[in-house]
């Protein structure tokens, strides 16, 4: 019998791997967690807190506000972006030269940078000299984001469907076009409604992407920084202030290091824990009951 | 259920044309008895699903009309003209439970609770699927979900015809027989007009009274499966029909002679009236060619190969470049690679320009 011969030098194969994954994603989080079990106040010197951090965090007020109103807005914009990009797929053409039309038409919002977008609608809005805010005020429609908590919220939640929507749109749109003639067909033969079609065809046909555009604008949406920050910086007080925004004033205006890394890995952790369960409920829709009744 | 008849129809994808080459369906006239089984057979590409479409109005055809009984229904949508269509591949929704994809024809139309339950469980019965009743039907196998499919073609009792393309493609041999069987069954209990497209011969010689060969968008012939096979009106349907296909050689005309190269055939028969320079060929099923020990009355062929398919042997055979295929249960009696082939001459037929071409009795 031959013994069965080892060979070590496929680690080497993943080293570069490792490395990768090591300087892009391990080390700077490592750091994060090293600062947040620590105190400094500058010069390099540092003092162990132990879970000081974790703790004022889980009770501070300021936390939960912004935990909230990220929660809020992440909601709203999914619940507009989601059925307003299924409807817009569902609307779009199938063939003919509107689908290219439509589909760079689509694209173009999502190829603008960030912080372009923000300075558009901070300029759009604007009372003075945009032509939204201009033409509202001057319809007698009280609208300054700078001022109203609702306003900017309005002009954020707006700015933020505008910019997004297209990738649920393009997303729904693909899995549509996916789906074979022979169903249509078949639904037409059936005798089966519009509604029908689309409840018991192309809504379980789009579930796959649909999956997809909700765990990526949720992430997305979640990490919400630089928009508002162009638009409201936010404010006014600190109605708009979402969590991203909030982690800066406090690492970078306060140089608050401990207590802002503490902050951004329960903030981590919350998003790995939404999406796991956003995950786990959609994969599993229509999964469940192999004996739902009749 | 109803009588269909198509009148002049043709079909061009591109639109109204005058040039017939652009006509994926040639001008065909057609009517289907009700109550009839009826088989479209061709190969990939020869008009049939474009046929069937046309018949479920998913497809307007370019002329002619399309009438269910007496009403013209050419322009009429899909959803009213009250027909089922079976596809090639499953179509389910993936939601619904099997009872509910089975019931999903009958609920659109309104009818109650009372009367889709025991239709549906009569027909889940029939189709083997009663005990996964009650599963999401996206957890069913292929083969089940096309039965499925085949279900919510026959759960309506009143419709004008059940057309079927390609339906048995994704099932396994051994379980297509048996939803044949099955089909066959359920034509004869129910009555449907039933349409049935397919590029299989053995499907369509089982499952129909009368067969459509289509071949190149037009109808090339229409008969009983013994028709089909006995005399077939063109070299088409003796290639496509039959394992192995007839055999078709060019030859020449002699008198009662027919002469292949120069061996002559006497045919017993005269053919008169052969437009000059048309293609005439000689065309025998291998089951009607015999093998002789060499020397006898038949043509001096020599044998190249013999493949053994258990209840019979084809023989290969050369006569000179021509091949002819031979059908034969026993090769008793033949020593060495020579033979003579003789002809049964009441199987032979004559083809002039693809088309049979028919003979006076001596």
């Amino acid at each position: 019998m031959i013994a069965k011969q080892t060979n070590q030098k496929a680690w080497f194969m993943v080293l570069p791997v490792f490395l990768v994954v090591a300087f892009s994603a391990v080390i700077p989080l490592m750091t994060v967690v090293n600062y947040s079990v620590q105190d400094t106040f500058g010069n390099n010197v540092f003092t162990w807190v132990g879970m000081d951090w974790f703790k004022d965090l889980i009770h501070s007020e300021r936390f939960h506000a912004a935990f909230l109103k990220q929660l809020m807005f992440s909601g709203i914009i999914l619940l507009i972006e989601v059925p307003l990009g299924i409807v817009i797929a569902l609307a779009m053409p199938k063939k003919g030269w509107g689908v290219p039309v439509c589909l760079i038409g689509m694209a173009l919002p999502l190829l603008i940078p960030w912080n372009v977008v923000g300075t558009i609608w901070q300029i759009f809005g604007r009372v003075d000299i945009g032509l939204l805010g201009h033409t509202l005020a001057s319809l007698g429609i009280h609208y300054n984001y700078t001022q109203d908590p609702v306003a900017a919220w309005i002009t954020i939640i707006i700015m933020d469907v505008w910019h997004w929507t297209s990738l649920v749109v393009l997303l729904c749109y693909a899995g549509l076009c996916s789906i074979p003639d022979a169903y249509y067909q078949a639904a037409k033969i059936d005798g089966a409604s519009r509604l029908a079609v689309f409840r018991y065809i192309q809504l379980p046909k789009m579930q796959r992407v649909l999956l997809i555009a909700i765990l990526l604008r949720f992430m997305d949406s979640f990490m919400i920084y630089t928009e508002p920050f162009v638009i409201t910086g936010g404010g006014p007080g600190n109605s708009t202030t979402f969590m991203s925004i909030d982690l800066v004033k406090m690492a970078v205006g306060q140089f608050d290091l401990g207590p802002a890394a503490a902050m951004s890995l329960v903030y981590f952790l919350v998003i790995l824990l939404l999406c796991w369960v956003f995950y786990t409920v959609m994969s599993n829709v229509g999964e469940e009951s192999s004996n739902g009744g009749k | 259920m109803a009588k269909v008849t198509l009148k002049e129809i043709a079909h061009s994808y591109t639109g109204y044309s005058e040039n017939p080459d652009d006509y994926a369906l040639k001008k065909l006239d057609l009517t289907w008895r009700d109550g009839g089984a009826y088989a479209l057979l061709g190969p990939s590409g020869c008009g049939k699903t474009t046929l069937l479409n046309i018949i479920s109005g998913l497809l307007i055809p370019t002329k002619g009309q399309v009438l269910f009984n007496d009403q013209d229904v050419t322009r009429l949508p899909t959803e009213q003209r009250n027909i089922a269509q079976i596809f090639q591949f499953p179509v389910i929704y993936d939601t619904m439970t099997v009872f509910q994809n089975l019931a999903f024809p009958l609920k659109n139309r309104g009818r109650t609770k009372e009367e889709i339950e025991p239709r549906v469980i009569e027909l889940a019965k029939m189709l083997n699927l009663e005990k996964d009743l009650y599963t999401k039907a996206q957890h069913l196998t292929a083969d089940a979900k096309q039965k499925i499919s085949l279900g919510r073609g026959l759960i309506r009792t009143s419709v004008n015809a059940i057309l079927f393309d390609e339906p048995l493609t994704v099932i396994d041999p051994q379980l297509k027989w048996q939803l044949r069987s099955q089909l066959k069954f359920l034509h004869k209990k129910f009555g449907f007009t039933m349409i049935y497209v397919t590029h299989d011969q053995t499907e369509a010689l089982t499952f129909a009274d009368e067969v459509i060969v289509m071949y190149e968008g037009a109808i090339v012939q229409i008969g009983t499966p013994e028709a089909l096979f006995e005399r077939p009106e063109h070299t088409f349907v003796g290639y496509f029909i039959g394992s192995p296909g007839m055999n078709i050689v060019p030859c020449r005309l002699q008198g009662n002679q027919a002469m292949i190269d120069d061996h002559a055939l006497v045919l017993g028969k005269t053919y008169r009236d052969i437009p000059t320079g048309a293609k005439i060929e000689i065309g025998i099923r291998p089951e009607y060619l015999r093998l002789a020990p060499p020397g006898g009355k038949g043509l001096p062929v020599n044998i190249q190969k013999v493949d053994d398919i258990g209840r019979y042997k084809i023989v290969r055979v050369g006569l000179n470049n021509r091949k002819f295929n031979v059908v034969m249960t026993e090769l008793s009696g033949m020593t060495g690679d020579n033979a003579s082939l003789v002809f049964n001459m009441n199987h032979t037929n004559i083809y002039v320009n693809d088309h049979l071409f028919v003979g006076d009795q001596q």
